[in-house]
């Protein structure tokens, strides 16, 4: 089957040179089938890497550990699901996930405007074609997934530990979806430019819901990416600054100026240089994410480590940024606006500062990520900046950001008036105003950023509120509708403006999420013995007594945990009671270990207690003292190595089972100390039900309107239209 | 490579070069629009956008963002505009 795998991508490697050239040349020569010939090589390409992926999927879920992959990121003992995900926990399988997503949604594209765009959808085929030869020639010749072992191993090293986590199973999937999906209106914004059609409404009408998905799934991907931190890592955050995370950030950034600003080209034709030069680079940033993750060319916990994957990355990245800057200036007469800003007081304008704000962030973000590399050019030192630096440029901008996303909703495209204007703020404004004196006056005024969070917070969704009452209200006046009845109209009928007005609130929630549990978290690192407590905010946490346990899956032991009953208490009264654990995995390189040592020198992962409430979270990780088991655990090994190929091999795993059964059992009499990390932080909960309030939010906006309805409007407009015609 | 292997690739193969150069041979090509369909489809994308836009200011009106003087003007420059697009679509359309 591996040849067939690697048969398939070779394959597809050798159909995307040919579609590339096809396309370019249909273009050219204005021959439509060669063009069509083009864009069948993704449909081609696309049936190509499913069969690939397929291959690759098969060999996990039977543990076929004559794939060097499998061996090395697989195990029996690997629960089927997380068998399944595996394929993308390794740098060949992630690439190839890469490239499967790519040709599917480039397929979907292509389908979907395949008797439209006639000038631009061939160069765009060209520049996804272009991406798919790229992604499958590192396939071919630097990452093969198809790998066989000469001699194969009885046993699979297994998945990372850390990586057993559901939400970190679904995020790859999700991050590299909207990074193959923002390469769609790159490509196109590039057709555009070369076919000099790059402020025709076509094809940003063809490919703006694929930006839109683009921005929907690389969001949530990163929000994902966040839980898995929180409830995995044992750190106790979501968010670290960390350089994968940040690559992931940026073009989603960019992404969502690009978002905003199109419908001002869309709607008055302008800002034409400014979204082609977003849109360029936004793709170019996604290259950038997945670069930064598979070439450990900066430090993270997230990177593959080092690889070879670094050049061709580079020089990719390098043609994309003077091709789209080349491109850019050749075309800039054509980009030129077609109108001007009326006025400083209307949605175009905010549109604007939002963008600028957006822009600026992203710069931060990418200064501070490379910051390392810069470093080290400038003074031979590699130094990385930390949280503090990337939070005193973002946290504000981040408050102006919020601030934009309250004042748009509420303010008209074109112009508005100061009395209009007054009308719209006026209730808004008051309950921002309310919300931040009475949070000042409940001891938020201590942390002023966080406060002024709050108060902007409080804008948006006052804001968003009185848009959706007012909406309703119309709509009622108009139609005769129950409440819910023209809630549900009114959406439906602008899917985009109340999509995006859900957006806007489930960001400002995010936010505030973000900045009650970052400035008023208290957490506390103390080394505890059974019975003793730590207070963290209002609450008592007591290590009641510790815990131990072997688990075992298909007769191979799995892990050792040791862990702690922590009560938690407030004023005396009992909360809830956590059980925290930490899980010690068995090494699979047996070199240099000792028989029952190997079991304790593995991948270790924490279980984090976590009570988690809509105004608080209590959280708790420990780290257990298992230094008075190292004398058990290596006289175990002089033991069980002096008796190495004496014992049946039978005989040999029950006395290691009961060996380790023991040194479990000493660790309960011991009466251990323990670290523990423990964390009270408010409204933490919020920046997930935030996020799912966005999701919502995205899927509305991005969802189809029915066409019947879209052509009763349109008529209805056409004929009143025409009635100005015939009047003028 | 084992002879099954071997038989799957060659299907494969066959099944795309089938596939991509069915256009090639006289198949299968998608009814590609003319270019004054192309100018078409531009010009009823921008009618879209402008009747979207006439839409969002009507509303923008209804709910107090735009007083009805505002829109008033606001709305006459819009139809104007649209009216310009679809002389241009009937111009197009010949």
């Amino acid at each position: 089957m591996a040849t067939v795998g690697r048969a398939l991508l070779i394959l597809a490697l050798a159909v995307a040179l040919y579609g590339v050239a096809a396309s370019v040349y249909g273009a050219v020569r204005g021959r439509d089938e060669w063009v069509a010939s083009g864009r069948r090589s993704v449909y081609a390409i696309a049936a190509l890497v499913t069969g690939s992926f397929a291959i690759l999927e098969i060999a996990f879920l039977r543990s076929d550990f004559s794939f060097a992959t499998v061996a090395s990121h697989s195990s029996t003992t690997t629960p089927t699901f997380y068998k399944g995900a595996a394929a993308w926990s390794s740098q060949e399988g992630s690439l190839l996930l890469w490239l499967w997503l790519l040709s599917l949604w480039s397929s979907l594209v292509l389908f979907a405007t395949r008797r439209q765009l006639r000038r631009v959808a061939p160069y765009a085929t060209a520049v996804l074609l272009g991406f798919a030869a790229f992604f499958a020639a590192l396939l071919v010749f630097k990452e093969t997934p198809f790998e066989l072992l000469a001699v194969v191993p009885a046993e699979g090293a297994g998945l990372n530990p850390l990586l057993r986590h559901p939400s970190m199973m679904i995020h790859p999937p999700m991050l590299y979806s909207g990074y193959t999906l923002f390469t769609i209106p790159f490509a196109f914004a590039i057709g555009a430019l070369i076919a000099r059609q790059v402020g025709a409404a076509d094809w940003i009408r063809a490919t703006r819901r694929f930006a839109l998905g683009a921005w929907l799934f690389l969001g949530i991907g990163i929000l994902l990416g966040a839980r898995w931190s929180y409830a995995e890592l044992g750190w106790g955050g979501y968010w670290a600054w960390d350089p994968v995370e940040n690559a992931s950030l940026l073009p989603w950034l960019t992404g969502t100026a690009f978002i905003h600003s199109i419908m001002i080209q869309e709607k008055r034709g302008m800002l034409k240089i400014w979204n082609v030069s977003l849109v360029l680079a936004t793709g170019t940033l996604a290259i950038l994410g997945t670069f930064l993750v598979r070439s450990g060319i900066l430090d993270s916990i997230h990177a593959f480590g080092a690889s070879t994957l670094g050049v061709p990355f580079v020089i990719l990245i390098g043609v994309l940024i003077a091709s789209s800057i080349g491109l850019v200036v050749l075309r800039r007469n054509e980009l030129r606006s077609e109108n001007r800003l009326d006025s400083l007081l209307s949605r175009e304008a905010i549109f604007l500062l939002n963008n600028l704000v957006l822009v600026a962030m992203a710069f931060v973000v990418f200064w501070g990520t490379f910051w390392p590399l810069i470093a080290e050019a400038l003074t031979g030192t590699r130094r990385a900046l930390g949280p503090p630096w990337f939070d005193t440029y973002t946290v504000p901008l981040a408050i102006v950001l919020v601030l934009l996303s309250g004042i748009g909703p509420v303010i008209a495209w074109r112009r508005a008036t100061v009395s209009n204007a007054r009308r719209n703020f006026l209730l808004p404004a008051l309950a921002a105003i309310a919300v931040g004196a009475l949070l000042a006056v409940f001891g938020a005024a201590t942390r002023p950023l966080a406060l002024a969070m709050f108060v902007c917070g409080a804008f948006v969704v006052a804001s968003v509120g009185q848009e959706f009452w007012r909406g309703v209200g119309v709509r009622r006046a108009m139609t005769g509708e129950n409440a819910l009845v023209a809630l549900r109209s009114l959406v439906a009928r602008n899917r985009r403006r109340y999509g995006g007005y859900l957006v806007h609130v489930g960001m400002a929630l995010l936010f505030v999420g973000v900045a009650a549990s970052t400035a008023f978290n208290d957490a506390r690192d103390v080394r505890l013995a059974p019975g003793q407590s730590v207070r963290s905010g209002d609450y008592t946490f007591t290590y009641e007594r510790a815990t131990s346990h072997i688990s075992t899956r298909g007769g191979d032991l799995e892990k050792i945990s040791f862990g702690a009953v922590v009560d938690v208490s407030r004023d005396g009264r009992h909360v809830t009671t956590m059980r925290p654990e930490r899980g010690y995995y068995p090494s699979r390189d047996v070199a240099g270990l000792g028989p029952v040592g190997r079991f304790f020198e593995g991948e270790a992962t924490s279980e984090i207690g976590l009570d988690a409430g809509l105004r608080r979270d209590i959280w708790t990780a420990m780290t257990p003292d298992i230094r008075r088991l190292l004398p058990t655990i290596e006289e175990g090994d002089r033991v069980f190595s002096a008796a190495a190929g004496r014992l049946e091999p039978e005989l040999e795993g029950q006395a290691l089972g009961m060996a380790l059964k023991g040194i479990v059992d000493k660790y309960l009499a011991d009466r251990p100390e323990a670290t523990f990390r423990v964390i009270s932080s408010p409204l933490v909960t919020w920046i997930w039900i935030g996020s799912i309030v966005v999701f919502l939010g995205g899927l509305i906006a991005l969802w189809p309107g029915p066409d019947a309805a879209r052509r009763r409007v349109t008529a209805r407009y056409a004929a009143r239209v025409a009635e100005d015609l015939g009047r003028a | 490579m084992d002879i099954v292997a071997l038989l799957v690739i060659l299907a494969v193969l066959c099944a795309v070069v089938a596939l991509v150069s069915a256009p090639l041979r006289g198949r299968a090509v998608d009814r590609v629009r003319a270019e004054s369909d192309d100018e078409i489809a531009e010009l009823e994308a921008r009618k879209e956008a402008k009747y979207r836009e006439i839409r969002d200011a009507e509303l923008d009106m209804r709910t107090g963002k735009l007083s009805q003087e505002d829109h008033r003007a606001l709305d006459r420059q819009l139809r104007a505009e649209a009216v310009e697009i679809l002389k241009a679509l009937d111009d197009a359309r010949g």
